[in-house]
């Protein structure tokens, strides 16, 4: 058999039932759809073996389920039938896996996947509609190919042979303009000073640049691997500002933190705590992949932050994810064109984020999810991962003259080029199919498999790698050439390990297939290396050496691909040069009195998307693997609420650490530097209530902005990381890392431009000190007392109040001079065992915070807040606020230890409702009612 | 005398070092071995007094969950585990493991895709069912963990669950607060019939079960779950297997 074969099996009555629900989701509430998987298999082999192979591998009940097929669609008069396949080269695990698997037994067959669906009750939707129901749900043009019959499969094996074509690229004698089409035609997203630059220097080297160089360069000059912004030269009016990541950095160091190990080097920051466990943590978005591609861009995002932590290098123990999608019941035909549905965006997103974690197993503990309009075109994944520092980090000598470079992980392949570039262009309309190539598909397998590699060679006191990074952005033109920057490289791209052959030199170069680490190992380590590599079934290859040159030197056997100086490469972009406007928010005291009906605008804020139980994304993760979760994202026995942070903690140790996020987008489109300093408040509060010490926290800052070259927009850049470093110094809290995504815009098909809401994701790190002295936010007995601590002032700038009330106005609110002292005295008083929970005010204020204590602890409060005027009291988000549940024979000498700034508000009952008693009156709610509004549709 | 125990893995597994913790704990001498270290290690195998097949999603669950894990431990191990029970050795598949033990016909029925279509994970309740099991015979006590899985939903047919309850082989069932087996979602996380969380073979030496009682063997592992800190520890699981694996 020389031929394709083609076996179909029913995907089964659940993936039916998931597509047909989805479809409803859309707006289509009369189609239903029938799914089916499609094997394509081809190989030298009879019927007979094909037979038994299908039995083996594919059919669920032998002789049941799959069946041969010649291609032929059943034809139902009331059905459109449309079949799927991957695009060649779209990594395919399935097919890796079945022709691996076939191989085993003695059969060699190439194998590829796709699938089939009957859609019904779609015959009289017009043809766009049908487009966009396809599109959306059914088959993703970036990775895949459909038609409304048979489908041809797209094998990954190429027929072609390897190129060695290097193409030079003129650049000698152009113009301005001639360069800037360049630019654009390479999508190099090169700012013109940039372009300029370039052609000087290889003017005066006297040649042409090849399209390897120039791709290096653009990589490697590109936003995303090099911070232009966050390094560029900005004057505010004629004033020149420090730098903002200078700025970051001296905060850093003024707080001279004893803890922190390493800030702003090398892939993570790394800390360690009192009880010396050396943690290295970062976060990262993969916002425009996740936009076309959601499920692959969420999936490989997870995968490149955990290389990063793996490069530190560490085990990896725990994952965040903080999501930022469109409304889910936005009317389709509202879309902007080449836009996929919030919802569509939101189901990939989570899935993606879903398979990667628990494949790697690896616990997804802390998250967070917004929904704003401003996020529709432009989602964003933020992703982060900590992990546990290995036994040969001190060994680490960096790379020496001599030393090889291996590769080890997944093969190469064509998939994922230019996403350096890509990531800090802004998307149109056309994005989705010219960057199809730009979007991998991740294998969370393999990179368990690097895990255990990397353990074995480097978690030893003398390890075998001398220094390692991964391959991210601008694959291994960023990585080894950020490796070999002090001491320069030569590679040879015929060493690098194929998926499939047809690969040019500059693809090879520049792909950023996933799963892959660059190592330096010294010549004599090389060979078990390699060894034990391939022993767990990965791809390794030695492409070369580190000389002490300092040139990046590429060849393709004997012919040059690429030969420039570091220097060039790492120093001669030209420092950019921006003009920032800053914003000026509106802080004039808040005197007006406000009114609402308490009941309802409570039940109101329980039931907001931003509010509302995450329950149904947090439990497709696996927040248990590693058996170290002790304060989980769900509180309570029953499990039935939120918590603040969570705290991870080995079994076998006595110690732990908890992690605490901050995000608020909505202060941010009112006022910038507050906005940040309402969101570090809010990650240290977070930690400080599950029982981490908050004088030993270490931050992360992850921007997700618009395009910087806006005054307007950058001069909100600047205002948030000024709110940043004041927050960080008030706080005694350093950042470690940080990482910023700009140019998050979309260009509409009318030629308008969206820029997301300015959003900023702060993620804390903080030594629990007792790991059996925790704290949840559900309540514990009937018959204790609730303290509020901190200050309540009339702030609703952005709050959540005037976005479930239909109201404008109010001031961010302001930093709490007075909150780092307290979180330490209420941290004192939780050591000494005086709190029996905790839970912090946020979105929604009081009111919520309340109402989420009762649904997760299943008891009751009731609570009196005397002559405090009820709307601001109950549902103004003031900063610093934490409520603390005590023994009532206690309450007076918490109260006392907080020195007037906590009082007793009310007190646990047995009956499971909430009483809130003000000047104005009393408002009571069952549990019932609460968990309805909270739980929506899953209550 | 702590006894050899092997945790049995394929390229995928992940978590080892949970269940080997909990053989610890329960006094075993445990060890990881995965498939890619066989044949070389297969003696360290045939020795063992106890084994687990870990959960996890070996070869990414491709084609369906467990199933080229069974087939690779088929080719690699030939008949080695079901001589290992013929010597009286327990063996306990956890989640994939399960998943696993099923495919390679060692235990009944199969495990489909969870009713509610995709991955969960919850701390459930289980109560112990089988008194000739060697890993639940003596338990009386709830039994609480979490579940992490996409594909768990027991399914057999009538007449086949008909001689799995007549052979005592329910090891586990999903239950309520009240004790009684679970009605439906969530209690009974993914649609398995009869509330089955776990199946034993007739020897009563191999059990299966979706459910991932090495999450939860130390007290501070349940505490906020449970209502008093230490109950309803899996711990006394392992301890069965392990005193079943000193005795013979």
């Amino acid at each position: 058999m020389s031929d394709v074969a083609k076996i179909v099996k029913p995907a089964g009555p659940h993936r039916d039932r998931a597509l047909t629900r989805q479809a409803r989701q859309l707006g289509f509430p009369s189609v239903s759809i029938k799914a089916a998987e499609i094997f394509f298999l081809r190989g030298d082999t009879d019927t007979a073996s094909l037979r038994r192979l299908v039995a083996r591998l594919i059919d669920e009940v032998p002789g049941e389920a799959a069946r041969l097929d010649a291609g032929s669609t059943v034809a139902d008069p009331d059905s459109l039938t449309i079949e799927v396949a991957r695009r060649a080269g779209v990594t395919d695990r399935v097919a890796v896996q079945l022709s691996e698997s076939a191989a085993r037994s003695g059969l060699q067959i190439e194998a590829a996947t796709g699938a089939r669906f009957a859609i019904t009750g779609a015959r009289d939707l017009p043809e766009k509609d049908l487009r966009f129901l396809v599109h959306n749900l059914l088959c993703n043009p970036v990775i895949e190919t459909w038609s409304a019959g048979a489908v041809l499969p797209g094998f990954a094996r190429g027929t072609d042979e390897d190129s060695d074509a290097v193409d030079l690229v003129p650049l000698r004698g152009l113009g301005a303009a001639e360069l800037g089409r360049v630019n654009a035609e390479r999508s190099l997203a090169l700012d013109p000073a940039e372009m300029a630059v370039v052609a000087e220097w290889f003017a005066a080297a006297g040649r042409d640049p090849t399209d390897a160089e120039l791709e290096t360069i653009a990589q490697t000059w590109s936003d995303h691997c090099s911070h232009k912004t966050f390094g560029a030269r900005i004057t505010v009016g004629d004033r020149e500002i420090v730098p903002l990541l200078r700025q970051l950095r001296e905060t850093t160091k003024e707080i001279a933190a004893p803890f922190v190990v390493s800030a702003f080097d090398g892939n993570a920051g790394i800390v360690a705590f009192a009880d010396g466990q050396r943690l290295a943590i970062k976060a990262e978005t993969h916002n425009h992949p996740s936009a076309i591609e959601p499920f692959g861009g969420a999936n490989t995002g997870v995968g490149g932050v955990i290389r990063d932590v793996l490069a530190a290098p560490a085990r990896p123990v725990a994952l965040t994810d903080i999501l930022c999608f469109g409304p889910r019941d936005l009317d389709h035909h509202e879309l902007p064109a080449g836009v996929l549905h919030p919802a569509i965006i939101e189901e990939g997103v989570v899935e993606g984020v879903a398979d990667y974690g628990n494949k790697m197993g690896i616990p997804t503990v802390a998250g967070a999810v917004l929904y704003d309009p401003g996020y529709t075109a432009n989602p964003l994944v933020f992703c982060g991962c900590v992990g546990e520092v290995l036994a040969g980090y001190d060994k680490l000598t960096g790379p020496q003259p001599g030393d090889r470079i291996v590769v080890v992980g997944g093969a190469t392949g064509r998939d994922g080029i230019r996403g350096a570039t890509f990531s800090s262009m802004t998307m149109d309309a056309t994005t989705g199919e010219v960057a199809g190539a730009s979007v991998q598909i991740g294998d969370p397998i393999i990179e368990r498999l690097v895990t255990d590699l990397l353990l074995e060679l480097l978690d030893r006191p003398d390890p075998l790698v001398r220094a390692l990074t991964d391959c991210g952005a601008g694959g291994l033109s960023s990585a080894v050439g950020e490796l070999g920057e002090h001491t320069g490289v030569c590679v040879d791209l015929t060493k690098v390990e194929r998926k499939y052959a047809g690969l040019q030199p500059w693809e090879v170069w520049l792909s950023e297939a996933q799963e892959r680490m660059v190592l330096a190992v010294a010549p004599e380590q090389v060979a078990h290396v390699l060894a034990r590599a391939r022993h767990l079934g990965l791809s390794a290859g030695d492409i070369g050496e580190f000389t002490g040159d300092q040139r990046l030197l590429v060849r393709h056997g004997t012919k040059p691909v690429v030969d420039l100086p570091m220097e060039f490469l790492h120093r001669g972009r030209p420092t950019r040069a921006l003009a920032a406007k800053l914003p000026s928010p509106d802080r004039a005291p808040d005197k007006q009195v406000r009114t609402a009906d308490i009941k309802t605008t409570l039940l109101a804020l329980l039931a907001h998307p931003n509010i509302a139980s995450k329950e149904a994304i947090i439990r497709r993760y696996d927040h248990e693997v590693l058996g170290a979760t002790v304060v989980r994202p769900m509180a309570g026995p029953g499990q039935a609420g939120p918590s603040d942070g969570t705290v991870i903690a080995r079994p076998q140790s006595t110690t732990g650490f908890a992690l605490g996020l901050g995000v608020n987008a909505r202060y941010g489109m009112h006022d910038p530097e507050r906005m940040a300093h309402a969101v570090v408040d809010e990650a240290i509060r977070n930690v400080t209530a599950t029982g981490a010490d908050p004088a030993q926290v270490a931050l992360l800052d992850n921007f997700s902005w618009g395009d910087p070259r806006r005054p307007e927009t950058l001069g909100d850049l600047v205002a948030a990381v000024e709110g940043c470093c004041a927050a960080a110094r008030a706080y005694g809290a350093p950042f470690v890392s940080g990482k910023d995504s700009l140019n998050n815009e979309y260009v509409t098909s009318d030629g308008q431009r969206r820029s997301i809401p300015p959003t900023l994701v702060i993620t804390a790190l903080a030594h629990v000190p007792d790991a059996d002295r925790v704290l949840g936010t559900a309540l514990q007995a009937a018959g204790h007392v609730l303290v509020l601590t901190g200050h309540t002032a009339c702030e609703f700038g952005g709050s959540h109040f005037n976005l479930v009330t239909g109201a404008e106005n109010g001031t961010v609110p302001a930093p709490d001079p007075t909150a780092p002292a307290r979180y330490r005295r209420i941290h004192d008083l939780m050591r000494r065992g005086l709190v029996a929970s905790a839970h912090d005010a946020s979105e929604g204020g009081l009111a919520v915070a309340l109402a989420e204590m009762v649904l997760a602890g299943q008891l009751g409060l009731e609570v009196d807040l005397g002559q405090d005027e009820p709307v601001p009291a109950l549902f103004s988000e003031s900063l610093g606020r934490i409520l603390l549940e005590v023994r009532a024979q206690d309450a007076e000498e918490v109260v006392a230890a907080l020195e007037g700034e906590a009082r007793v508000i009310g007190s646990v009952v047995p009956a499971l409702h909430l009483h809130v008693t003000t000047a104005t009156g009393k408002s009571a709610w069952s549990g019932r009612e609460l968990a309805e509004a909270w739980r929506g549709a899953a209550a | 005398m702590r006894p050899p125990a092997v945790v049995l893995t394929a390229p995928g597994t992940n978590r080892q070092a949970d269940a080997a913790f909990a053989l610890e704990q329960a006094g075993a001498a445990p060890v990881c071995i995965d498939l890619l270290d066989l044949p070389e290690r297969r003696d360290e195998i045939a020795q063992a007094r106890l084994v687990v097949i870990a959960g996890g999603f070996s070869y990414g669950d491709a084609l369906g969950s467990g199933r080229i894990f069974a087939l690779e431990t088929e080719r690699l191990l030939g008949d080695l585990l079901a001589r290992l029970v013929g010597r009286g050795v327990p063996v306990l598949g956890v989640c994939n493991g399960f998943q696993m033990l099923v495919r390679a016909g060692l235990l009944p029925g199969a495990l489909r895709h969870n009713e509610r279509g995709h991955f969960e994970c919850r701390w459930v309740a289980l109560q112990p069912a089988s008194r000739h099991c060697v890993w639940t015979r003596g338990l009386e006590e709830p039994i609480h963990c979490p579940v992490a899985h996409g594909e768990g939903r027991y399914e057999c047919p009538p007449s086949q669950l008909e001689t799995l309850r007549a052979a005592d082989g329910i090891a586990f069932r999903y239950v309520a607060e009240d004790g009684r087996p679970a009605a439906g979602y969530p209690e009974n996380p993914n649609g398995s019939v009869d509330a089955i969380a776990g199946v034993c073979d007739p020897t009563g030496l191999i059990l299966g079960m979706m459910p991932h009682p090495e999450n939860h063997v130390t007290a501070r592992q349940g505490r906020a779950v449970v209502a008093r800190a230490g109950e309803h520890s899996a711990l006394p699981l392992f301890a069965c297997g392990v005193a079943h694996a000193r005795e013979s």
